[in-house]
């Protein structure tokens, strides 16, 4: 196995200058910008969360965790921080069997024996941003869009009338494209077609995030990819995202905003994933506590391969570790929801519905404007390119039917938008 | 007439300390309320009690609920 | 983990550390016993209440208090929040520091706390500076209210005050203990050494106790009892409690058998 990933791919279609800028900012830390400092148009709250998080996140050392430390954390009715880190530690891979036990006790405890289906709708794949291992990444040479208003309404009548009545709205990272104004114009739309409407765009002020409520949102998520501030420096070189506490902060400015829940996760294969899964759970954790009205869910995306480059991957995320990882979130915050996309297989996705996911996505599609093709076979002329490449393609119809196979309850919508 | 821990008793003119004194309060064990608005120790000399003030005078005990 | 073993156990509020883990009630009993009941007890706080001072009986109960123990003022007698900011107001013209225990009762027959004008009290007094350490009835709701208002630690109850009759709220105190970044002392109810011990090993930070030792056949001996209870569970809780076997069943297929790399 490959210890890093190769990133970086140049396109032949770059003029000189964009290519000399693009590997000055790949080789020299010193001209990119600092990562913890702000842009003028980005507000900064007071919280004590992101000190928290990181200070138990360096101090853990999962090599230090034995077999004891595990066996005590499952005996306990309660699962601390501390045996949550043992939970996550390489001494806990011959307990993973029992662990998915009792992770599935505790699911149908917490969820019953339901398994939520939402799509994601990406309307743009505009991206200012040079993330290295995005397909969005603005030097990444992919054929761009942005749906229209007319366009969007259309996508969302193709998803709406194959049954789904959740939808999660995409965008790449590009304010300047996509404005806040354009996005709660999407999810205006959406109310129109879904119950649930959830957002995972870009990192916005509070006033925006109450703005978009407003519009029929009312679930935010956004990755920190990694809680490695290092590594997060070396992997984003370039935009708004490159700002690393601002990113930290969004989910708990979009619950300032009135959001009723917020999603977390870091991308792994990034960086060390054992320390970014307990960072990304402490950072539900705190949050939790302070917010104990919001809802919680936490997503588990490792590494795909995208346009332009294939060899891209989880390096030693495996299957155990990602199952490991997700049955560990579980017993530590048994009232969260778990979400797994389709960057997982099928074999995979029915595997841990079973044990610990409560939310999956069926009818996928990572670009712009193809639902109609991918639903009907009808072909479209004008498409955008994928953030990734997916791994599950079933319909909500095939998925509805998996689902039920495996003896679980599919459940399309669960509450009301108030 | 002066309202003392809501008993009416004369003290009319006396100011608060030897008022204290006179009636057997340990002045150093207790707090008083005049009016309604504490009464800083300092202020014990100064204060004259007129007719239809009212003093609540209190001391810790053992107890509580 | 290890670092909980190396670390001084300590009691801290508002800025204060304690040692002991025991506060003292002295109501319900003569003051002569005071002075015993503390040493055994090794109590390092007090409580008392704040009342109309008499000129029949010159006997101060700070006088039999011991040196170094810290007064806590109880707001008892206060139905509503302005009465226990007003009783504090004078607790700490009395001149004994600035800590006070809010107790706040609309209902003499069972004398359960009124969470809600305690939570008012408790913001009142918390930005005038005072430790406050509020009575409540054990709702995770107004314990986190509490926590925002300024309290110093969060005290509910384990039964009706006066009962001994032990853990009653047991499931709500242990989601408080869970949930609450604050001491949770147990106040109320606690009437035997086994059950203070009970209430330590579950994670509290301390436990108050009066009517237990009040009504002892011996209560400085009793108060060594309680003493001793407390200390053991609190170790039992910094060690970690051993499993509970539960009797499981075990799947028939393996639940992981789906995972290929």
């Amino acid at each position: 196995m490959e210890k890093e990933n190769h990133f970086f791919i140049d396109s032949d279609k770059l003029s000189a200058k964009a290519l000399e800028k693009k590997h000055r900012l790949e080789n020299d830390p010193s001209c990119r910008k600092d990562p913890m400092e702000y842009f003028p148009d980005m507000e900064q709250i007071t919280s004590d969360v992101r000190g928290r998080v990181m200070t138990a996140m360096h101090a853990y050392a999962p090599e230090q965790y034995t077999a004891i430390d595990v066996r005590r954390a499952l005996d306990h009715e309660r699962v601390t921080i501390e045996d949550f880190k043992a939970l996550l530690s390489p001494a806990a891979k011959p307990f993973l069997e029992e662990m998915a036990e009792r992770a599935q006790r505790e699911t149908s405890r917490h969820f019953g024996n339901t398994v939520y289906l939402f799509t994601p709708l990406y309307i743009a794949n505009y991206c200012e941003n040079y993330c290295v291992y995005c397909g969005f990444n603005c030097y990444n040479d992919i054929q761009r869009l942005q749906l229209s208003h007319d366009e969007i309404a259309h996508e969302m009548k193709v998803i709406a009338d194959s049954g789904m009545e959740e939808i999660l709205i995409l965008t790449g990272e590009s304010k300047a494209k996509s404005s806040v104004e354009y996005i709660g114009d999407a999810c205006k739309l959406a109310r129109k077609y879904f119950k649930n409407v959830g957002l995972e765009v870009y990192p916005m002020n509070v006033a925006d995030y109450k703005y978009l409520h407003e519009c029929g949102a009312d679930y935010v998520t956004v990755f920190q990819e990694t809680y490695d501030l290092k590594k997060y420096e070396t992997l984003h070189l370039l935009g708004h995202k490159r700002v690393w506490p601002y990113r930290f902060e969004a989910q708990e400015r979009a619950l300032m905003g009135g959001m009723r829940g917020v999603g977390f996760s870091a991308l792994l294969g990034l960086s060390d994933f054992r320390r970014d899964a307990l960072a990304t759970a402490l950072h539900v954790y705190y949050l939790q506590r302070k917010y104990p009205q919001a809802e919680f869910s936490l997503s588990c995306p490792r590494l795909r391969p995208i346009i332009n480059n294939e060899k891209i991957n989880p390096l030693d995320v495996g299957e155990h570790e990602l199952c490991q990882i997700l049955c560990a979130y579980r017993l530590f915050l048994p009232y969260v929801g778990i979400t797994v996309s389709s960057r997982e297989s099928a074999t995979f996705r029915n595997g841990i519905a079973k044990i610990c996911a409560t939310k999956i996505s069926a009818g996928v599609s990572t670009g712009i404007g193809d639902h109609e093709e991918k639903y009907t076979g009808k072909h479209e002329e004008k498409t955008g390119d994928e953030q990734f490449e997916i791994c599950d393609t079933r319909s909500i119809r095939s998925m509805y039917g998996d689902m039920e196979g495996e003896g679980l309850q599919p459940v399309l919508n669960d509450y009301l938008y108030v | 007439m002066v309202k003392v821990n809501g008993e009416l008793v004369e003290a009319a003119g006396k100011n608060v300390a030897a008022y204290l004194a006179e009636a057997g309060y340990d002045s150093r064990a207790v707090a008083v309320e005049y009016n309604e608005v504490i009464l800083p120790k300092a202020d014990y000399e100064k204060t004259v009690l007129a007719d239809g003030d009212a003093l609540e005078i209190v001391c810790f005990m053992g107890g509580g609920r | 983990m290890e670092e909980k073993k190396q670390q001084e156990d300590v009691l801290e509020l508002g800025g204060h550390t304690f040692h002991s883990r025991f506060i003292l009630g002295s109501g319900k009993y003569s003051l002569a016993l005071i002075e015993a009941a503390v040493r055994d007890a090794g109590a390092e706080i007090v409580t008392c209440a704040v009342r109309r001072a008499n000129t029949k009986e010159h006997e101060n109960i700070l006088d039999y208090i011991p040196k170094g123990v810290t007064l806590l003022p109880n707001t008892s007698g206060a139905r509503t929040a302005d009465e226990a900011v007003r009783i504090a107001h004078l607790a700490r013209e009395l001149g004994c520091g600035d800590f006070v225990k809010i107790e706040i009762m609309r209902d003499t027959k069972y004398l359960l706390p009124d969470n809600e004008a305690t939570i008012r009290a408790t913001e009142t007094l918390a930005k005038e500076g005072f430790v406050v350490l509020p009575y409540m009835y054990p709702d995770l709701n107004a314990a986190r209210d509490l926590v925002n208002a300024g309290a110093a630690a969060v005290m509910p109850l384990a039964a009706p005050i006066g009962s001994n009759k032990g853990l009653v709220t047991k499931e709500f105190i242990q989601i408080l203990i869970d949930e609450i970044d604050l001491p949770i002392i147990i106040d109320a109810g606690i009437g035997s050494p086994a059950q203070a011990c009970e209430a330590m090993q579950m994670g509290a930070a301390a436990i108050m106790a009066n009517t237990a030792l009040a009504t002892a056949g011996d209560l400085p001996l009793m108060a060594s009892a309680f003493k001793d209870a407390i200390a053991a569970g609190r170790k039992a809780y910094r060690a970690g409690l051993g499993r509970v076997l539960t009797r499981g069943a075990a799947a028939s297929d393996p639940l992981t058998g789906f995972l290929r790399d």
